[in-house]
């Protein structure tokens, strides 16, 4: 069985919570528990439905308010995949969030409320998932029941959401519109008998049929260093493993590989995974690998092929996602990790702002607020090892860390 | 022969990179070990993480005083077999020292009272990383949960200033006074837990499995009374039944369920068409809609 990473996305109000509460429901995936206390708390509210949303509003706050603050993550399975699915909230002040959930997601899915129509948000919405380079998206447009499952106002909202599409970068993503409703369960794991003019697949059964190409598989193995295993006993006395999760392709024994950034060359002489050797290391696996050489490598360092080779550099482009009510200022300095590497970096230059509702750039920017996307030039105090983030999720991927706070203040992707 | 990444052997690469990390961005980090299935698992993957060589860091447990006695002796054999340090902390010296009250009524439990233990040791070892067992499937406000969770000086958790988490990048950088609460199973769900002991064929208290135990019930739960641990009524009668537990907390906040399930694969399929969720069993988690979440807020693991 599989398992799929799915993200979601909509506006307040949109019934994102609702919509997961009823796949939850349809799949019979709420134990009885949980089913007997969304019932109780929806009588005490006062409503003639059951309010799925409050399966998944977990915090005190966003149940006295109705909303949803923070990413949670849902469980549920089918016979044919396993599914975690990222409730991320719609504010615009939790953009971050949403860059977030998205990051882990093979999947996504933007809600629009069928009686509003593509709006502002909608566009930002479309425009995180396109950046993350999410590879299928859903457009769910609920609330049919609404506007009487009218026919006329999916055509419509397909048709103003595929202008939008028409801006993005990334062309390659697929995108399948369903109309639905989340109380009422039109299309969602079931399909509707209300809207016959929709030929399409129900929700939940369009998931079921993603196929298995995985988004993290370029082709191109990374390998950074995580760990350093001398365990220094007598039956292990000379063992020095590098441990570590395998990026982008696999490794395998005999294979020529470089260090970075010593340049050394060796060969991997063996391949664990706890007390077992393989041939083969796939890709996000976490295995130990033993080298030909004695040779010093510690943490930070990376294990790549010898003929496939990322960009060796102190500098680097990258679209930045800021996180942080602080402002990022030309000049400013942070720590950038990049995988389990860390750097000193500096903001070289904001080149410009991107609108997130596709309105645009904006040059001569002096700082980046929260919720900001922008391209941001870097210098780093030592080179790091990446490839460009469409070439490459993992290693054309950055967080960047405020020295003062140490709390994640951005996200990157390199161009 | 191929490492292969489906399903539950995703979960545990997963569980495996965030041990190794623990071990290479904190200096002092410790496994919280209650002798439950879930710190057992971590056992585990840190035993696999860190092959051959022994698992950098100690474990902690805070031990209520009311545990199952099978709990405990399982705890101490595992130890001595993998070798492992093992750090006890007492929830009745936190009594004795007049840091806790005891609660008392039908409804006492020494559970809230281990928040106090917990921090108190934290503090005492200056331990910078906590390992724990908690899924993000077990309950509303842990699905909110990061995997590094930052708690300030008095261990507390502020769930609406979450550090961002992207994609596998884990951020450790605390400031002095800070900790930080690590789940490495959080995508875990009970059902991979069980089928990841039983692929792994790894040994589990006996309380985890249908038993014959003298119980009584009460408000729709099955109560063990085989200890003078939980409060009993005169008029609330002792039946012997076969029962196994579900989740292994403290002896006073943890009911019992009727079962057949004498094998793991049994347990298994147990789960697998159960209707009701694993913290229903939980009576520390019906004192209100938010108490997990409060109890997060104080500390607690």
């Amino acid at each position: 069985m599989e398992v799929l990473k799915i993200a979601t996305a909509g506006s307040v109000d949109d019934g994102k919570s609702t919509l997961i509460g009823r796949i939850l429901y349809d799949t019979k995936s709420l134990t009885s528990d949980k089913l007997k206390a969304i019932e109780d708390k929806s009588e005490q509210l006062g409503y003639d439905y059951l309010d799925f949303s409050l399966a998944t509003d977990g915090l005190m706050a966003e149940r006295e308010q109705g909303i949803t603050i923070d990413v949670a993550h849902i469980y549920f399975s089918t016979k044919k995949k396993s599914y975690i699915i990222a409730d991320t909230p719609g504010h615009v002040e939790y953009t971050r969030n949403m860059v977030t959930g998205a990051s882990t997601s093979q999947a996504s899915i933007v809600l629009i409320d069928a009686r509003k129509g593509v709006i502002e948000q909608t566009n930002r919405h479309f425009f995180i998932n396109n950046l993350l380079r999410i590879k299928d998206v859903v457009v769910a447009i609920n609330k049919m029941d609404l506007v009487d499952y009218s026919e006329e106002v999916y055509n419509k909202i397909k048709a103003d959401f595929t202008e939008l599409m028409s801006k993005r970068d990334y062309q390659d993503q697929k995108i399948t519109f369903i109309p639905v409703s989340a109380l009422k369960g039109d299309n969602v794991v079931n399909k509707s008998n209300e809207m016959p003019w929709y030929k399409g697949e129900a929700l939940l059964e369009h998931l079921e049929q993603l196929d298995k190409a995985d988004i993290f598989n370029s082709g191109t193995p990374r390998f950074p260093v995580q760990y350093v295993i001398r365990p220094k006993t007598e039956e292990f006395h000379d063992y020095r493993g590098y441990a570590g999760k395998v990026y982008g392709g696999d490794l395998s024994v005999g294979d020529d590989i470089i260090v970075l950034p010593s340049k050394t060359r060796s060969k991997i002489k063996d391949i664990y995974f706890y007390d077992e050797k393989y041939e083969t290391a796939s890709r996000r696996s976490s295995v130990t690998i033993t080298l030909e050489n004695d040779i010093n490598v510690s943490r930070g360092d990376m294990i790549v092929k010898e003929n496939d080779i990322p960009t060796i550099d102190k500098q680097f482009t990258a679209n930045v996602c800021w996180m942080d009510t602080d402002q990022l200022t030309p000049g400013g300095k942070y720590i950038i990790q990049h995988g389990v590497n860390k750097v000193l970096a500096k903001v070289d230059r904001i080149n410009h702002k991107i609108n997130p509702d596709y309105s645009g750039f904006e040059k001569n920017v002096t700082g980046l607020n929260i919720n900001d996307i922008a391209s941001v030039s870097f210098k780093l105090n030592k080179p790091i090892f990446y490839d460009q983030f469409k070439n490459h999720r993992t290693n054309g991927s950055f967080i960047i860390i405020d020295p003062q706070s140490n709390n994640t203040v951005g996200a990157g992707f390199i161009q | 022969m191929k490492k292969d990444t489906s399903n539950i052997n995703s979960l545990e690469n997963e569980a495996i990179y965030i041990m190794r990390e623990v071990a290479a961005q904190f200096e002092k980090p410790v496994l919280l070990f209650s002798g439950g299935k879930d710190s057992i698992t971590l056992v585990r993957l840190a035993v696999k993480a860190f092959y051959p060589a022994k698992v950098p860091f100690p474990l902690l447990h805070i031990d209520t005083g009311h545990n199952f006695p099978e709990t405990i002796e399982f705890r101490d054999r595992l130890c001595k077999e993998l070798g492992l340090e093992l750090i006890v902390r007492n929830v009745q010296d936190s009594i004795d020292e007049g840091k806790v009250k005891e609660e008392s009524g039908r409804y006492a439990s020494r559970n809230m009272l281990q928040t106090t233990t917990l921090l108190d040791a934290l503090e005492e070892f200056k331990f910078d990383a906590a390992i724990g067992g908690a899924r993000r499937d077990e309950e509303k406000a842990r699905a909110k949960e990061r995997i590094f969770s930052v708690r300030d000086d008095f261990g507390q958790w502020d769930e609406k200033n979450q550090r961002p988490e992207l994609f596998d990048m884990l951020n450790g950088s605390i400031n002095h006074g800070q900790n930080v609460r690590v789940f490495p199973i959080s995508n875990w769900t009970e059902l991979d837990v069980w089928s990841y002991i039983e692929k792994e064929n790894i040994e589990i208290p006996s309380i985890y499995f249908a038993h014959k135990r003298k119980v009584f019930l009460r408000d729709g739960m099955i109560w063990s009374a085989e200890d003078d641990v939980v409060y009993r009524d005169e008029n609330e009668e002792v039946i012997e039944k076969m029962v196994r537990f579900r989740t292994v907390g403290d002896m006073s906040c943890t009911a019992a369920v009727y079962s057949d399930a004498v094998s793991i694969s049994k347990v298994v399929e147990e789960i697998r068409d159960s209707t009701i969720s694993e913290r229903g069993a939980r009576i520390d988690d019906k004192r209100s809609e938010g108490a997990m979440e409060k109890r997060k807020q104080q500390g607690y693991f």
